[in-house]
């Protein structure tokens, strides 16, 4: 297999709670690979870790009140971000590593133009001139398919739509070609056919750039249709991971199974959907007292006395080579438990 | 499919146009009004469900307010349970009140963040005198037993419960009057799947034992799918389709509900799916096109120029499915 583009090992970020009373354990021993060119999705529910995994990659945790604990490593073409130099990182963030979030009004500068914007990180980056900085803005509206380019160059994020001004967010992160492009629910504040149009250009451009994507969303169906992989996260940690395809055939960690079965479907028949949905009981802990074990163990079918007691390791499911599909279930080691409640 | 049931709610012509912002003190430049909602009509069954889906800014919130008069429409008529809900005086109304409730999306926003569980619910039952103080006390018991809650939670704040609590909490407040109609505005769009799916369920379930009638608003079909007997799509202020669920999910008419469905993302990778990918974007309404109102982003083949200049009514192109397209008979 090829070198991964980047490999983040026991990622753990913590918050110390605004009362003082206690530590957030937002992320608590995350680990996954990204390989050049491929898109990775990172799927969980709020509360789960996967934004600060996130900004955790980028160094953007505000500390205090967050840290990134000792023994956490993150590792982007061979270097440790986690040791770099401000400076060095500067050189990184932006230019090697782009990210796009979920809210395009509140990450864009509403007093500057939005060709500004976009050729902001080519002029610090590259030195651009002036002229060639607006140049390399009109080139990148045309590129995520804004219509009239040239026209827009001059415009204000105010006088664009949502969909809009999500383009121009892809347009400002991909300004400098990076390797690894982070998009945190990019779609979710869109309507659902201007969502079709920003999904279609991502994948896209990511074919013509040659990029990796990082793709962080809550929404199955997004990661069912774009991602390669896709890592599964519950209460600060990877429960699961795997290939798209084996992962949607194949779930084996019993939050993932929950999850797919709690999702209304649209490809039904509908004297099929009508009725009950299945839900998963009780709701997400706390990350400041995470449960002991299993920390899915409490909304467990399945749980039993183990679970309650040791916290299950990353287990292999045997599918491909090591490492491919890994569950953090102890229901691997006694599989027949599983079928007794089927 | 049962013999049809008398409709419980009514609406015809329903018509709200909010006027332009002139600006600073009015001086601005007059401009056009926004046609947030055009001409709707719907009748819902009493104890069944029409999902009212559309887009950002297509007018699905307003006609459900309208339902309350929490907006008063410009034009239109809505009937509940035979009373004429614009005719009545503002006691009358309050009286009617109790009969229709709503619930909203965003249940950070809507119970009021100073007020303990105990006292949001106990508001609507002091003010519509429903129950003694005594009394008060064992319904707020028997609501937050209803809606899945501890009773312990009644001495809650907002902000000590998670998403789906206060959801549970906004439910059993519309409840509490004990209401024939619901109005559910994006009920569920901001909880997460898991939560999403128990709150669901907990609709289904109270739907069923108190025979209660419900407008679902969404912008989420595949959630729809799962609770609408009917459903009615909107696009720029207008119904463009209507139809019994499984007709309009299995066979849509309108070519905006067939890319509306084909956009939904599905969690199955294997899916081969032809995607609709529409062109450009919703227009404002303040400005809508000549003709069918989606005529410039429309796929159909058939669009010709008839399309730029006559609206097409929303009429019945299949038993019971209703379309404003004129090409709604041939295949997109």
């Amino acid at each position: 297999m090829t070198e991964p583009l980047l490999r983040v090992r026991d990622l753990k970020t913590y918050f110390v709670t605004e009362h003082g009373s206690g530590t957030a354990r937002a992320v608590d021993g995350v680990s996954f690979e990204v390989y050049p060119g491929e898109t990775l999705g990172l799927v969980g529910e709020s509360g789960c870790g996967k934004t600060v995994t996130s900004l955790s990659i980028l160094r953007l945790i505000p500390e205090p009140p967050g840290h990134i604990r000792p023994g956490s490593f993150i590792e982007f073409e061979g270097r440790n971000l986690l040791t770099l130099a401000p400076r060095e990182l500067r050189a990184i963030r932006g230019n090697r590593i782009a990210m796009i979030f979920q809210e395009p009004m509140t990450s864009l500068n509403p007093v500057f133009t939005v060709g500004d914007q976009i050729a902001e990180a080519a002029v610090v980056h590259q030195r651009l001139s002036r002229r060639a900085a607006r140049a390399r803005a009109i080139e990148m509206l045309k590129l995520v398919g804004i219509p009239d380019p040239d026209d827009r160059v001059d415009h204000y994020p105010h006088q664009m739509s949502g969909g809009m001004r999500q383009r121009v967010m892809i347009a400002m992160a991909l300004v400098c070609h990076p390797k690894l492009l982070i998009a945190d629910e990019p779609t979710t504040a869109l309507d659902v056919t201007i969502q079709a149009q920003i999904l279609e250009l991502l994948d896209r451009l990511q074919r013509d750039l040659g990029m990796a994507v990082m793709l962080i969303t809550h929404d199955l169906g997004v990661v069912a249709g774009t991602a390669d992989r896709v890592v599964v996260m519950y209460a600060g940690e990877v429960v699961e991971q795997a290939a798209t395809a084996e992962l949607f055939a194949r779930p084996l960690h019993p939050y993932t199974e929950g999850l797919l079965a709690s999702v209304p479907r649209i490809d039904t028949r509908v004297s099929q959907v009508r009725g009950r949905l299945h839900s998963i009981p009780g709701q997400v802990p706390a990350a400041t007292a995470w449960p002991a074990g299993c920390r899915f163990h409490p909304r467990c079918p399945y749980a039993w006395d183990r679970c309650r007691q040791e916290a299950p390791p990353p287990l292999d499911a045997g599918a491909g080579e090591p490492g491919a599909h890994t569950v953090r279930c102890w229901l691997l080691t006694e599989p027949q438990r599983r079928s007794a409640r089927a | 499919m049962t013999a049809p049931a008398p409709a419980l709610v009514d609406v015809a012509g329903l018509v709200k146009h909010f006027p332009a912002d002139r600006g600073f003190f009015g001086l601005g430049r007059a401009r056009a009004a926004v046609r947030a909602v055009d001409g709707v009509s719907f009748a819902i069954a009493a104890g069944r469900t029409l999902g009212l889906v559309g887009e950002s800014g297509c007018g699905k919130s307003t006609v459900g307010r309208t339902m309350l008069r929490l907006i008063e429409p410009d034009a239109g008529r809505i009937t509940i349970d035979g009373r004429d809900v614009l005719a009545l005086g503002t006691r009358e109304l309050r009286a009617l009140r109790r009969r229709m409730q709503i619930v909203f999306q965003d249940p950070y926003g809507s119970l009021n963040p100073r007020m303990t569980v105990r006292q949001t619910l106990a508001e609507p039952l002091a003010i519509h005198r429903l129950a003694s103080a005594a009394d008060a006390e064992r319904r707020i018991v028997a609501l937050l037993e209803e809606v899945g809650l501890d009773p312990t939670y009644a001495q809650s704040y907002p902000h000590e419960l998670s998403g789906g609590q206060r959801q549970r909490v906004g439910i059993a407040r519309a409840l509490s009057v004990e209401p024939q109609f619901l109005v559910l505005d994006e009920p569920v769009s901001a909880l997460d799947v898991s939560v999403q799916a128990q709150v669901l369920n907990l609709l289904a379930d109270l739907q069923q034992r108190r025979h209660l009638t419900f407008l679902f608003i969404a912008h989420d079909l595949a959630v729809v799918k799962h609770v609408a007997d009917n459903v009615a799509v909107m696009y720029l202020g207008k119904i463009v389709e209507r139809a019994p669920a499984p007709a309009l999910y299995a066979a849509p008419r309108h070519p905006y509900t067939a890319a509306l469905l084909s956009a939904v993302p599905v969690p199955d990778p294997k899916a081969q799916r032809d995607r609709i990918v529409l062109t450009g974007e919703v227009p404002s309404p303040a400005a809508p096109p000549p003709g069918c109102p989606f005529h410039p982003r429309c796929p159909h083949p058939k669009k010709n120029e008839r399309c730029r200049t006559e609206p097409p009514p929303l009429r019945e192109v299949a038993p019971e499915q209703l379309a404003a397209c004129h090409f709604a008979e041939e295949p997109l």
